[in-house]
């Protein structure tokens, strides 16, 4: 049997090297080329853009606190799921980030459209205290995250970091960063046509129920309220996505 | 190594010819069994190739023969459900709210799809069965701001209460009369006594009468001068025991000073016409339907 020529490629240090270089191909190219499939594997959908100042930094809040080792963003294709969440989710709406929010874990419920179910107000009252209106959760309370003021001088870098990893943040989006995070907090935003342009369907106004500052809470919320929102629905065709 | 065949003496086996202080290994081979259960899932998973989805190639991927995919496989599902749900959703579309009672099948369908339905998107504000939470108010009582018939319900669901998704959204706009400097504090701190007076609280009866003109001037319009509130302006009664925030002294104060505010998102476009008139029904039934 060929398993018996072991003998041979050990101890030949040539062929050897060859074994090992060959057998690394094929896993490369098994773990590589997939990925060269990607935007075969992403939807043409309307409506998916990157995500605002404000949402960006409530996301890397999600991620620095954990959320995703309780809630997953991935509504799988499935009866009960689909039925309790709506619409499966689909590649193109996770596509801009990085990294992605899927989690494979739910303690909590699926978040990838939590985006306009409940109030900033319940938002607010469920970060604080989840017992407060869910009785029966077992979430911790993150009452810091009103009272910590939001760490957002860095945010244009940010953006052009995410720029580099293919988010198609315009030059315009990068240099009006900063103060399209603080406007998306007040009132103001839903009267602003270019940061309208530039973020639709983004939520605007004071999040955390105290305008005077901007909090972890409100960017932490104004992400939560954009989750499951952005692709229009009405103009995207299952049939032609089918796989 | 050595590549010498050595036969153990005590079993007859061959050894592989490694030896630690004298101990050796013996070759044993896998089991037949497991190695035909290997090669049969070797050749398995080639069938598996074919027929399923697998590698991707320069142009897309390999369907498979059977052309199955997750997403096609959910597509049939609901459209089985909707085809089973069907005979029900056609006569929920065809009936107004208000007759669905008359059907009692209709009723019963609609009474356990509506709890479900609130189960997942209303308890997490208004609580299990509807009991409410401090600034979401319960929709066991008979206290309705926004009008508690069926058509009520459904239109306050439909459209839902200061949401910024509904144009048509109720909407009312109490002003900060602290906030705002609408009212100096000692003007408020009147003012409130005269609403508690309303429920035979009120602490200061000086202050109360002063209060009442105060009241007669700013809330009256919305809340009524007696202050019975006014559903048409979703404006609260302020003369019952039942308050969204706290009818205590200190809660009072608050509201007026920075009013309140509360939103409920709009369901129309989130769920369909006949889920909200099964959702309708089951909240009108929780206790407080007018």
């Amino acid at each position: 049997m060929l398993l018996k020529k072991h003998h041979f490629l050990e101890k030949n240090v040539f062929f050897l090297t060859l074994g090992i270089f060959l057998t690394i191909i094929i896993g490369g190219i098994v773990e590589i080329v997939p990925l060269f499939t990607m935007e075969q594997t992403i939807e043409k959908v309307d409506g998916v853009r990157p995500y605002s100042p404000l949402e960006q930094a409530g996301r890397n809040i999600y991620i620095r606190e954990g959320c995703y080792n309780c809630h997953s963003q991935m509504i799988r294709p499935f009866r009960d799921e689909v039925e309790r969440y709506g619409h499966y989710s689909l590649a193109a709406e996770s596509m801009y980030d990085h990294p992605f929010q899927w989690g494979s874990k739910r303690t909590g419920p699926d978040l990838a459209r939590v985006g306009g179910k409940y109030s900033n107000a319940w938002h607010v009252a469920h970060l604080d205290d989840p017992r407060s209106v869910v009785p029966e959760s077992i979430m911790p309370g993150y009452p810091f995250l009103a009272n910590t003021e939001l760490k957002f001088d860095d945010v244009a870098d940010h953006l052009k970091t995410l720029r580099m990893v293919g988010v198609p943040y315009t030059d315009e989006q990068i240099e009006d960063a900063l103060a399209d995070l603080h406007l998306q907090a007040t009132e103001d935003a839903a009267y602003d046509d270019g940061f309208l342009a530039r973020y639709p369907k983004a939520a605007t106004g004071d999040f955390d129920g105290n305008p005077e500052k901007l909090t972890e809470m409100d960017a932490l919320i104004a992400y939560l309220q954009v989750l499951g929102r952005m692709v229009d629905f009405t103009t995207y065709d299952p049939s032609k996505n089918l796989r | 190594m050595s590549t010498h065949v050595e036969k153990d003496k005590v079993t007859g086996r061959e050894t592989t010819g490694h030896q630690w202080d004298g101990i050796k290994e013996l070759n044993t081979p896998l089991p037949s069994w497991w190695v035909y259960v290997f090669w049969v899932c070797v050749i398995w998973s080639i069938g598996y190739w074919v027929v399923y989805p697998s590698f991707p190639t320069a142009h897309g991927y390999l369907k498979g023969v059977f052309g199955v995919t997750e997403r096609s496989k959910i597509e049939e599902t609901m459209a089985n459900v909707a085809a089973e749900r069907a005979p029900y959703m056609e006569r929920l579309a065809a009936l107004d709210v208000d007759q669905i009672a008359n059907d009692s099948e209709l009723l019963n369908f609609s009474m356990a799809g509506g709890k479900a339905i609130f189960a997942e998107n209303c308890a997490p504000c208004h609580g299990t069965g509807g009991v409410g939470n401090v600034g979401f108010p319960s929709l066991q009582d008979d206290a309705w701001l926004w009008g508690g018939t069926l058509d009520d319900i459904s239109h306050t669901i439909h459209v839902g209460i200061r949401s910024s998704d509904n144009d048509d959204t109720r909407f009312n706009d109490m002003p900060a009369f602290g906030k705002d400097g609408i009212l100096s504090q000692a003007e408020i701190s009147d003012v409130v006594q005269h609403v508690l007076s309303f429920s035979g609280r009120a602490t200061d009866a000086a202050a109360a009468e002063r209060g009442a003109v105060i009241f007669a001037d700013n809330c009256a319009a919305c809340h009524g001068e007696n202050g019975k509130g006014i559903v048409e302006m979703g404006a609260p009664n302020l003369t019952d025991n039942i308050w969204l925030y706290g009818g205590d002294q200190a809660t009072l104060i608050q509201t007026v000073t920075n009013a309140r505010r509360g939103v409920m998102p709009a369901w129309e476009g989130k769920l369909s016409d006949e889920t909200i008139k099964m959702l309708t029904v089951y909240v009108h039934s929780l206790g407080g339907g007018q």
